[in-house]
């Protein structure tokens, strides 16, 4: 009835009843306004997405609807229930998530195309007269116009633009730059495919077609481990998380759980429950400090130093003291431990060497096929050498042979670890190891003593052949010395006990890290014994954390080797567990062909950013750190005092490296060329770069001709959250406003680079175009040329996996694309049909040459079994051999769109595959055309059609093995052809299951088994990786093809990382007197941890994300260093050093370790930052105070699984070794201002 | 003029005071608030409030029960109306400051403060510049009662309201000779409850009184009409099991 009546009726009594002694009472009232609550919470419909954001969460949600608006989410809970005893996996999801649906609607949501002011004014005003083609030649030709919208990047003066005028100022700039100067000058960034699947495939499936280059994320996020290749040759292959459940002990390393992996933490809790002891390292006390029986505050960056005592102390109990079987069964068979490595000379002493391989041997133990490529070891069955199965000369050019079975040419064996024993050994020699805990700077330094080699004595054997003699020792007998155990050898530099100042002890680690060495021991022990109880069920999940350092690969591998001394890789509930960024794209094979247009030209252009944008920001022309401060004193004979760029440069030119561009000369000139002149085109191409009328790029990355000319960010918010040396992306790479306040090489008078080719004067604002596409304003598309609308995760249908669990499930259209956006499938049709339209002027069908590297997986993964480079004379250029193949590519400019939306026909001549396998995939093709439908005529004509996003789902569905049982048992046959074991078994219970999009929709899918992963999706054990190898006896993809913990290229111990070590930081010199004011003293070690309040920059401009923090950026550090510069939480401070400055507020906290400063990853500069009193220029984000530094041994290829890989392997933006000065704020200045008339009408 | 201004415009504010204020009970009772701001900011809110709500609410009541009621009960208690008068004026001035004190600070703190200021509708900023208008209009009130401390102007004001009340037709009259400034509060009273429906003073209507003398803390608010039959919980949806 009426409210106020209902008030006033005096005449019944409100009060029906007390309850409670009378403090309760029951009303009679009017209930209306409930109504009101009941319809805050209808809604018309919910519908299954997820968020397509870099967090490895993968967390299926529930999206409402309302009157065609989308209200809000929440966790979905019908996740496939696990088994018994073992808990599910749901709920997934965490704050950040649940915030999302805020972006749709807010003031954030980019709404409209937007084009550069000036740019779009000019645009407008030639378009007017001439053709799209001719309007971007003058533009480009006329250094005043160009410079007028290069110059204010970055400073706002956007204007709203048409779709079609957007799409056709990019698709002219692309069509020019592939005329004028290549189609590898168009440059596409995007990371994680896996969030997004559909998404990344849009645009690299058009560059792909283009002849452009994708880039790749991982390397360049410093995410991927080189460990993990060097080791394993896998790119980084994980447990799911709910096998933490299943691990005895659990090592939290630099991983901060609950933080960072939000909806998988529960399974941290629960193995708690369940009895599982955990042991947390960690520099500060974060919040999985806590769920830890022991937290270990290392020092931040020694934790190399902290492996080497766990894992002395494991040798000497568990593999020295007393052979626990377990351990020594599991070494013996899956570890290179029995392998013989050579001993050299090197001045009258002994250095560890290459291994011993079947080509060294007289005779050559009978192996016709790769024996350069077979290493050796002692055999007690036989009592001889052998050439054990498995290692990689085994798995190319023959089949059978490829497996872990203990068998030599069809033999049982019986392999020996050590030649300790008196009959084993013909003598006992010093070996040298380098030592570089000496190189430390002064934060790290300690008051031991030890010299930079250490010679130990080593039980060696000697083998008479026809080139003399050769010695030789295990690996296993190399790799105790290295960890300086005393086996009664005598010599000097081994420790007698725990309590020995040696290296390698937990005495000697306690001064390095600062943690006590009884908890050093008593972990190691307890991590053992655990392992050695349950048969490998310890694990160590790991973070980023310690792998951004410069010798990340040190501070792994201390960690992995514990592993694999214990027995724990591909055990159920063991092994390393890496959370980082890497999201298992789980139907990898089946989205590579859409993604890389591989249905339409072989091979893609895949670079790696690392290097590439080293190169092309120039931040290699301030390089600081010099080759001599990391190079081994034991290394061997050459020229290796060149700068790092140097080593770049010769290993793109040895075809160890991708590279982008790649010819200084357009390839399509190139081609046409090779075709005047009659000539096979990679004979001409070698012809020509051996004479010099062909250059490479790489030799001269500032000459105009070889810059990126055009840049496409997509899915990635490249200058706001990973661009390392943020500074240098804006003075080189975009020529605007940036505080970069260091001095190049020149101007310091320092080395110059002796391959790369030195200009004085680094050029500024190489690209002409940078078009960013978002959802969002972030910071990339603040500098942006054209910023197009994208459609939001709730706007578009898509795919997502991780690797935390098992399943496969999409991102769906809830309402359609807001405002005037579009989802990425469609924003890259719509490009690719204006290409289609504008190109024809100047392009039509075209030969395109694309270099490609030595890659991994291929048979060219044997190429180089030493290092020579052509350049020198060494060898001769021979392309796919001795440098990058030089392969024909068929382009049609005319047809990029017809192409785009048509699934070509190389996938049924050539079929589908990877990791080295592949199998017919005429089938799958076959059932996409009755699926999606078929165009009828055309450039694509009898083609599959796929022309929606949802086409494209089915198409990755239907040609991976993950999602298609019958692909499966394909590939796991393709398989067992080389392993001679046959694998069907793993997939044929599931050969008749196929999921579709329309299954996912309604439930999340478990996928299934496919051999390109080393685990298994099984109803009896989690997903682990290493388990098929352990398992099934299926190779690691390595030079011995076992796990090893020897690496023995040349360049590997050159610099003195054949066996892990610790290694300091580096020294990089960012704080000098040029730089630093007077008075500033606080000099702390600056690290970016993941952050709470969002995932990378996503979130950390979401208004509710800001409300439940600090609302801006900051940075924390410890009370005692807030005490030495005057600063009171909450303050405004600066951090700054020569790469440049950023402003934030300091939280000042008791968790934090002295010396270091955290600044969580990533918050964007548009959010609440002021200016920076140092360089007059708004502050920076967390990468204004960063460069990336290259690692030579990262760029090492041709070389079995030290072989390039896209993501896999390759140089990583290492940024965690800087230092900054940090004050406190005088004059918080806001930059804001108004517009002067000029600049307004502009 | 002065007989539309004070017998016949009383009448159109206080109908549209009562009809726009049922009306707006009946239609949006969701926006039947206070629309307090403490949750922006919590400075000057505490003092100032404080001040000008206990200030105001004196000076209600004083209106209140000086104007409206008869003449014959004052005379009946033996109170004077020099007493009544001189009462009125310290009392009224004394509450009259607290509640201008206060009042400015409210406004200084909505002007002043951008979040506050960008959180305030227009009515919300014209309903504190009328109220503040009307304190300092009848503090200067004061100044010419002092010339009539004896109370007979008084008088006229009661009469006049009481007229108005009891609908008497020459109300306007009574007050036809008072000082300008009389008049000008007069008006700008009436003025304030016509507008009254249309700003956050309708919340004096909802003081929750009740709170004082209800019995239970925890109300249940029951669906049933009539009897009592025993207690029905709402229905949970169940959740299959999952292990």
């Amino acid at each position: 009835m009426s409210h106020l009546l209902d008030r006033l009726n005096f005449l019944q009594s409100k009060e029906l009843e007390q309850f409670s002694n009378g403090h309760g009472q029951v009303t009679r009232e009017n209930r209306d306004w409930e109504d009101t609550y009941r319809n805050r919470w209808r809604h018309d419909k919910i519908v299954r997405s997820t968020h397509g954001v870099n967090c490895t969460g993968s967390c299926s949600w529930k999206i409402y609807v309302k009157s065609g608006i989308v209200t809000w989410e929440t966790q979905q809970t019908d996740y496939p229930r696990t088994r018994p005893d073992l808990p599910n996996h749901e709920p997934r999801g965490c704050a950040r998530g649940a915030s999302y649906s805020w972006y749709l609607y807010s003031a954030n949501r980019v709404k409209n195309p937007l084009v550069r002011g000036r740019l779009l004014k000019t645009w407008r005003k030639m378009r007017a007269t001439m053709s799209p083609i001719e309007a971007w030649t003058k533009l480009q030709n006329d250094p005043v116009l160009r410079a007028s919208y290069v110059e204010t990047r970055g400073k706002g003066g956007f204007v709203r633009a048409t779709w079609d005028e957007a799409t056709e100022i990019t698709a002219a700039a692309n069509a020019y730059t592939t005329k004028t100067y290549g189609p590898d000058r168009i440059f596409g960034f995007s990371p994680i495919p896996a969030m997004s699947m559909i998404s990344y495939a849009a645009g690299s499936r058009y560059l792909s077609l283009m002849g452009g280059v994708c880039m790749s994320f991982y390397d360049w996020y410093c995410d991927l481990p080189p460990a993990s290749p060097m080791i394993w040759g896998e790119q980084t292959d994980v447990p799911e998380s709910a096998d933490w459940y299943n691990a005895g002990y659990l090592l939290l390393w630099g991983s901060n759980v609950p933080q960072t992996r939000t909806p998988d933490a529960h399974f941290y809790t629960e193995a708690r429950y369940r009895g599982t002891k955990s042991a947390v390292i960690c520099p500060d006390y974060s919040e999985a400090a806590k769920f830890g029986d022991v937290w270990l505050n290392v020092k931040q960056g020694t934790d190399a130093a902290l492996g080497m005592a766990f894992g002395h102390v494991i040798l000497r109990e568990f593999h020295l003291d007393r052979q626990a079987e377990y351990f020594e069964n599991y070494c013996r068979k899956y570890s290179d431990f029995p392998m013989l490595v050579k001993l050299e000379e090197k001045d009258g002493r002994l250095v560890p060497g290459r291994f011993l391989r079947a080509d060294d041997l007289d005779g050559k133990l009978g192996e016709e096929n790769n024996p350069e490529w077979k290493t050796i070891a002692w055999d007690e069955t036989s009592g001889g050498l052998v050439a054990p199965n498995g290692s990689i000369g085994y798995r190319w050019g023959e089949q059978g042979e490829w497996n872990l079975e203990e068998k030599a040419k069809e033999a049982e064996t019986n392999l020996k670890m050590s030649l300790i024993m008196e009959e084993d050994h013909d003598d006992v020699l010093g070996v040298d190891f380098p030592y570089f805990g000496g190189d430390a700077t002064e934060p790290f330094a300690t008051d031991a003593d030890h010299p930079e080699v250490l010679t130990r004595n080593i039980p060696v054997k000697s083998l008479k052949t026809a080139d003399g003699e050769i010695k030789v020792a295990t690996v296993f007998d190399l790799y105790c010395a290295n960890y300086g155990l005393d086996r009664n050898l005598g010599g000097d530099w081994v420790a007698k006990d725990y309590d020995d100042e040696m290296p390698g002890t937990p005495a000697w680690a306690e001064k390095i890290t600062g943690v006590p060495r009884e908890k050093i021991i008593h972990v190691a022990r307890e991590f053992a014994q655990n392992a050695e109880k349950t048969e490998g069920k310890s694990m160590v999940i790991i973070g980023a954390a310690m792998n951004h350092w410069y010798h990340m690969d040190m501070n792994y591998r201390g960690v992995i080797n514990m592993l694999v001394m214990c027995g724990c890789v591909g055990q159920s509930g063991g092994g390393w567990a890496h959370y980082v960024g890497q999201e298992k794209l789980r139907p990898q094979t089946g989205w590579q062909p859409l993604a890389f247009a591989l249905d339409w030209g072989r091979p893609p252009r895949h670079m790696n950013s690392t290097s590439a944008w080293y190169a092309h920001t120039d931040q290699w022309r301030y390089e600081t750190l010099e080759a001599e401060e990391i190079l081994s004193p034991t290394r061997p004979e050459g020229d290796w005092d060149i700068n790092l760029i140097d080593y770049n440069v010769r290993a793109e030119r040895m075809g160890w490296l991708p590279s982008a561009p790649q010819l200084k000369t357009n390839p399509l000139e190139v081609a046409k060329q090779a075709k005047a002149a009659g000539k096979d085109i990679p004979a001409f191409v070698a012809e020509q770069l051996k004479s010099g009328e062909l250059e490479m790029s790489c030799e001269d990355p500032d000459a105009p001709e070889n810059w990126p000319r055009n840049l496409f960010v997509w899915r990635s918010n490249l200058l706001g959250s990973s661009g390392k040396g943020h500074e240098y992306f804006l003075k080189h790479l975009l020529g605007t406003d940036h505080g970069v306040m260091g001095k190049d090489l020149g101007e310091e008078g320092r080395q110059l680079p002796k391959e790369a080719k030195w200009h004085k004067d680094g050029p500024r604002g190489k690209l002409d175009l940078l078009v960013t596409i978002d959802f969002r304003m972030s910071t990339t598309a603040v500098y942006a040329d054209i910023v197009l609308p994208t459609a939001s995760w709730y706007e578009k249908n898509d795919l997502n996996t991780s690797d935390m669990h098992p399943f496969i499930h999409p991102l769906q259209a809830a309402v359609d694309p807001a405002y005037e956006s579009k989802s990425d499938w469609e924003i890259f049709k719509a490009i690719a049909k204006k290409v289609q339209e504008v190109a024809p002027e100047i392009l039509g069908q075209e030969t395109d040459i694309v270099a490609l590297p030595l890659l991994h997986d291929t048979p060219a993964e044997v190429a180089q079994d030493q290092v020579k480079d052509w350049k020198k004379g060494e060898c001769d250029l021979i392309p796919g051999k001795t440098a990058p193949n030089y392969i024909p590519v068929e382009r049609d400019y005319t047809a990029i769109y017809d192409r785009f939306v048509a699934l070509g026909p190389l996938l049924d001549k050539l079929g589908n595959g990877g990791k080295g396998i592949n199998w017919n995939t005429e089938h799958e093709v076959q059932h996409l055309r009755d699926l999606n439908g078929e165009w009828k005529d055309g450039p694509a004509k009898g083609c599959a059609k796929i022309v929606t996003d949802i086409d494209a789902t089915e198409v990755v569905l239907m040609l991976a093995p993950e999602t298609n049982g019958e692909v499966a048992v394909k590939a796991w046959d393709a398989l067992s052809q080389n392993t001679g074991l046959d694998h069907t078994h793993l997939a044929l219970p599931k050969e008749e299951e196929k999921i579709r999009f329309r299954d996912i929709a309604a439930q999340p899918r478990k996928i299934i088994s496919s051999p390109t992963w080393s685990g298994l999706e099984s109803e009896h054990v989690c997903y682990n990786a290493g388990y098929t190898n352990v398992h099934e006896l299926i190779p690691w993809r390595t030079l011995t093809g076992r796990q090893q913990l020897y690496q023995d290229h040349l360049w590997m111990r050159a610099f003195g990382e054949g066996f892990m070590s610790y290694r300091p930081p580096v020294d990089l010199k960012t704080i000098n007197k040029d730089v630093q004011d007077d008075g500033d003293t606080l000099h702390l070690n600056f690290i970016t941890p993941h952050q709470k309040w969002g995932i990378h920059s996503t979130y950390s401009d979401n208004l509710l994300m800001l409300t439940l923090n600090r609302g801006g950026p900051v940075i924390w550090i410890s009370e005692n260093d807030a005490k030495k510069a005057n600063i009171v939480d909450n303050d405004w401070v600066e951090l700054y050093n020569t790469n440049g400055a950023l402003t934030a507020r300091a939280v000042v906290s008791q968790r934090m370790k002295d010396g270091t400063t955290f600044m969580y990853h990533a918050q964007e500069k548009i959010v609440n930052t002021p200016g920076s009193e140092k360089t007059g220029k708004r502050g920076g984000i967390h990468n204004s105070v960063t460069r990336t530094v290259l690692k030579p041994t990262h760029m090492i290829g041709g070389y079995a699984q030290q072989s390039y890989g896209f993501n896999y392997y390759g140089t990583v933006g290492a940024n965690r070794d800087e230092f900054v000065v940090v004050r406190k704020m005088k004059n918080v200045d806001w930059l804001d201002r108004e517009a002067t008339q000029k600049e307004a009408a502009e | 003029m002065h007989n539309f201004l004070f017998g016949i415009y009383p009448y159109i504010a206080l109908a549209i005071g009562i009809m726009g204020s049922i009306a707006r009970y009946e239609r949006d009772p969701f926006t039947w608030k206070t629309s307090s701001s403490q949750l922006l900011r919590r400075k000057q809110l505490v003092i100032g409030s404080s001040l000008f709500h206990v200030g105001v609410l004196v000076i209600f009541v004083g209106h209140f029960v000086g104007l409206l009621t008869p003449i014959w009960v004052f005379d009946a208690l033996g109170i004077g109306h020099g007493f009544k008068q001189v009462g009125a004026v310290v009392v009224g001035g004394i509450a009259g400051i607290m509640a201008l004190v206060g009042g400015g600070m409210l406004f200084h703190r909505r002007w002043t403060d951008p979040r506050i200021r960008n959180n305030s509708s227009f009515a919300d900023i014209a309903i504190l510049v009328l109220l503040l208008v009307q304190l300092v209009l009848g503090l200067l009130t004061i100044f010419a009662s002092l010339g009539h401390l004896d109370g007979h102007e008084m008088v006229k004001f009661m009469s006049w309201a009481q007229g108005i009340f009891t609908f008497d037709g020459a109300a306007a009259s009574y007050i036809s000779d008072v000082a300008l400034v009389f008049k000008l509060h007069l008006f700008l009273g009436l003025t304030i409850i016509l507008v009254f429906p249309f700003t956050r003073l309708v919340h004096m209507l909802s003081v929750p009184v009740r709170y004082f003398t209800r019995p239970g803390y925890q109300v249940v608010r029951s669906r049933r009409s009539e009897a009592l039959p025993q207690r029905a919980g709402p229905v949970a949806p169940g959740r299959s099991a999952s292990k």
